[in-house]
């Protein structure tokens, strides 16, 4: 029995040991790989939009076979994000973990001291920009922002703007509003994106500044409107929706949804990294999603998303500011 | 009649031969996958995810429905075998279930379970046929004054009780609420309550992990000191006669378990809500409505096929909103739409019109789904109750294990076994001084929904607390919680009225 036991294990380890010769033959050929399961960190809870979307790449990834390992999404949406950002401190040097981002990449370490700073962490790609959008419910009256800014004025602060927290990137977009137009919400806070959308159709709020992909189910269904987009350009999904820009005023926000990884990862597995995502980015799946969600896909590494990523962080310290000191 | 011709094709969908073998694979795994403590629906149907996209999106959506109700099935043997929750959604099912184990009745208990989950299943997927589309609306209608409504009735529910001591009670609900504050606070973002500065707490306080430490851990602390010279062993067999007396019982149990499956219909449907909070209120209405509460918590069938129904009609309920508004229930209903995106379905008000083939062959598998999940659980049931004749002191071991993994396997964090094992000492000692545990549960699980809602009410509606009342729904709700609450007085005083009138008695 003993000895059975110690051959198999023989085989066992002969075995192994082949493998890894022959992942170690193909990396020569084909430069680095995964060797191991590649955690992807989440910096939000379970079922919130930017995790639909960790999931929905984590799938393309793993129907398209992008990476020869599988991936596993990880939550870690303490502190609005500031446990991930610390876990991914902790993994310094480490060739197998990535975090999907928000916003709150920035304005997690600016607003409270978590011992983060983001310019540590390995910029590997970002994957698009969510956009915003102000919506009413379909009943109300409102259909340009002029009614809107009448009807919040004449509601004497009671309007109610759901959104999902202080400091929160919806929130930021309504202090932005406020500043604009001179005009005072009551910001109802919720879990989630998709609630703060059923709350609004099922007229316990009177307004959100949701991403398209929260209300479209319900723009489809004719229940929710958008007024005005904070884009650029026209959204090519609502090409009857202006922009605050051609309306005169100059309000501009978006998410980011980007791919970073630790301090000091090996330059092997960034290319590698930085590789699969810009394969992720051409699939089919990814360019129809993009469109029908009215997401941007912008695609950006390297570099370029470093310094994208510092110019957005000054940006958001600014409005953070502005913000304390508006309502102190 | 429409809705008839849809459901038959849908049927002639789902009753296809490989789409009826995905179905008892997928029940199977599912039943295991819940008995497992620590693990629930979501590992099963996050795990299976990625299989799904080999087959056709309706063959997957089968079987993903399939481990989902599988799951619901499981999660109550570990509660009862074990006392160890199996999933979140099974807490309350370890009330009494457990009492029954060790009274010997473990078959009956599971039976108990399995006859109410295929009841609870049954009737909740039926509402789901005959309803989706108006129960939608009144999902829309649930606002967060709604909700805060809503909770209350549950906790008067649990106050009002006879049996456990009022007083003690209360200070459980107090302890559980308290507990429930600790982490980051919704509305300020601000972290409360996290002992300094320890990171672990930021996330708060699972309840999960708190029903393993207090019912696991704690259980078997209590246990190894009430057999301290000789460990007994639980007498657990079953046979066919018993078989049948289960199912005699169950008889006699058919309004415990159509409220069960209404009401964790309904609630289940609350995007806010789900199936864990769904199958404590019932649990707690069935108590409240029992004509002798005080033998709830120590082996009384009705404790063991209330949460059961609830939390299988939930576990339907939570696909409404999901399928009719694109927004999830619960965690794996969450899962379940990142899949439908995947597959290139946009969940939400025009799925049904869009999607009837999918819609329809979804909700046909979950009729075959209960039916085949009912007849697996039965049939393992002599399996499950021949796992108790261990002698115990092997089964402690295993307990403490299942308990530590339980616990580590859905946050992967070293902080929350040490809260098991903290819970575990205090549970042991709260149970020695006579404190009721299933308060401080409920209260750690309803204490963020009922203070999230509170403060939204107040904030929108600029701190009138008279909002409550003034709307229809949610003030139908608070006069309940009221009747609820007042209800064991009158009958205190209608009991002390007839004694006085029939002293002779």
């Amino acid at each position: 029995m003993a000895y059975t036991f110690t051959r198999r294990v023989a085989l066992a380890v002969a075995a192994s040991a082949a493998l890894v010769a022959s992942t170690a033959t193909t990396a020569l050929a084909e430069g680095w790989k995964p060797q191991k399961p590649v955690e992807m960190v989440i910096m939000a809870g379970q079922g919130g939009g930017a995790d639909r979307l960790a999931r929905l790449f984590q799938s393309i990834i793993q129907k398209e076979g992008l990476s020869n390992m599988p991936i596993l999404p990880i939550n870690k949406g303490g502190g609005s994000g500031a446990e991930a950002l610390r876990y991914l401190k902790d993994k310094e040097g480490d060739a197998h973990v990535v975090m999907a981002t928000l916003n709150s990449y920035y304005t997690t370490p600016l607003r409270t001291d978590i011992g983060v700073d983001i310019e540590e962490y390995t910029p590997i790609a970002r994957m698009a920009l969510d956009t915003f959008v102000l919506w009413v419910n379909a009943d109300s009256d409102i259909y340009t922002i002029e009614d809107y800014v009448a009807a919040v004025q004449a509601a004497g602060g009671e309007w109610k703007m759901g959104g999902t927290g202080t400091g929160a990137e919806d929130s930021l977009v309504t202090a932005m509003l406020e500043k604009e137009f001179g005009i005072k919400h009551t910001y109802v806070p919720f879990k989630g994106g998709g609630t703060v959308a059923k709350n609004l159709v099922g007229g316990h709020i009177d307004s959100t500044v949701n991403n398209p992909s929260e209300q479209m189910g319900f723009y489809q269904a004719g229940k929710s409107r958008p007024i005005v987009a904070f884009t650029p350009d026209r959204i090519e999904a609502f090409p009857n929706v202006p922009t605050a820009r051609e309306l005169g005023h100059d309000l501009v926000y978006w998410m980011q949804r980007s791919f970073v990884a630790p301090k000091d990862m090996p330059a092997e597995a960034v290319a590698y990294y930085t590789d699969m995502f810009q394969q992720l980015s051409q699939t089919e799946e990814w360019q129809t999603y993009t469109k029908e969600k009215a997401l941007m896909a912008d695609f950006l590494t390297g570099d370029d998303l470093q310094a994208y990523f510092l110019e957005e962080r000054a940006k958001h310290d600014a409005i953070l500011k502005d913000m304390e000191g508006g309502s102190s | 009649m429409e809705t008839i011709a849809l459901l038959a094709d849908g049927f002639a969908t789902s009753l296809s031969p490989i789409n009826l073998m995905i179905v008892i694979l997928g029940v199977t795994a599912g039943l295991f996958i819940g008995a497992m403590p620590g693990l629930g629906s979501v590992n099963g149907v996050a795990i299976v995810l990625p299989l799904t996209f080999i087959v056709p999106p309706s063959s997957a959506i089968i079987l993903l429905a399939a481990i989902y109700y599988g799951a619901m099935y499981g999660g109550a043997v570990s509660s009862v075998l074990l006392g160890i929750p199996g999933a979140s959604t099974a807490v309350a099912t370890t009330f009494d279930g457990r009492p029954m184990a060790q009274q010997g009745k473990a078959g009956l208990a599971l039976i108990a379970a399995a006859v109410a989950s295929f009841v609870g299943g049954t009737i909740s997927v039926i509402l789901f046929t005959a309803f989706a589309a108006p129960l939608a609306d009144l999902a829309l209608a649930f606002g967060p004054a709604e909700e805060f409504a809503l909770v209350l009735m549950a906790f008067t529910t649990f106050v009002g009780l006879g049996g456990d001591d009022k007083l003690k009670t209360i200070v459980m609900i107090c302890l559980g609420l308290v507990l429930s504050t600790v982490g980051l606070d919704l509305i300020s973002g601000q972290p409360r309550l996290v002992f300094g500065d320890l990171p672990g707490f930021y996330a708060g306080i699972s309840f999960l992990v708190l029903a393993i430490g207090v019912y696991g851990i704690g259980e078997v602390l209590y246990t190894i000191e009430s057999s301290r010279t000789s460990p007994q062993v639980t007498p657990a067999k079953i046979t066919l006669s018993e078989l049948k007396a289960g199912f005699r019982a169950m008889n006699r149990l058919w309004k415990t378990m159509s409220f069960g499956s209404f009401m964790g219909f309904f609630v289940g449907m609350l995007p806010a809500a789900g199936a864990t909070p769904a199958s404590l209120m019932a649990y707690g209405m069935a108590r409240q409505s029992s004509k002798e509460p005080e033998t709830f918590g120590k082996g009384n069938i009705e404790g063991v096929a209330a949460p059961e129904t609830a939390n299988n009609a939930a576990s339907t309920g939570s696909l409404l909103p999901m399928l009719t508004l694109g927004i999830p229930g619960s965690p794996t209903t969450a899962l379940l739409l990142g899949g439908m995106v995947m597959w290139g379905l946009v969940p939400g008000p025009m799925l049904f019109i869009e999607q009837p083939d999918f819609v329809w062959g979804l909700i046909s598998s979950l009729y075959t789904a209960n039916l085949a999940a009912v007849l697996i659980n039965i049939a393992l049931i002599p399996l499950f109750v021949w796992a108790l004749r261990m002698p115990f002191t092997v089964l402690c071991a295993i307990v403490m294990v299942l308990c530590i993994v339980g616990g580590f396997a859905p946050s992967q964090k070293m902080h929350d076994v040490w809260l098991i094992a903290g819970f575990g000492v205090a549970g042991y000692l709260l149970r020695k001084a006579e404190y009721p545990l299933a308060p401080l549960v409920l209260a750690l699980v309803l204490g963020p929904l009922m203070e999230k809602s509170f403060r939204q009410t107040l904030i929108a509606e600029q701190g009138n607390v008279l909002a409550f009342v003034e709307r229809p729904l949610s003030g139908t709700f608070i006069a309940l919680a009221v009747l609820f609450f007042a209800l064991p007085f009158i009958k205190y005083l209608r009991k002390s009225a007839r004694q006085k009138v029939a002293p002779a008695e």
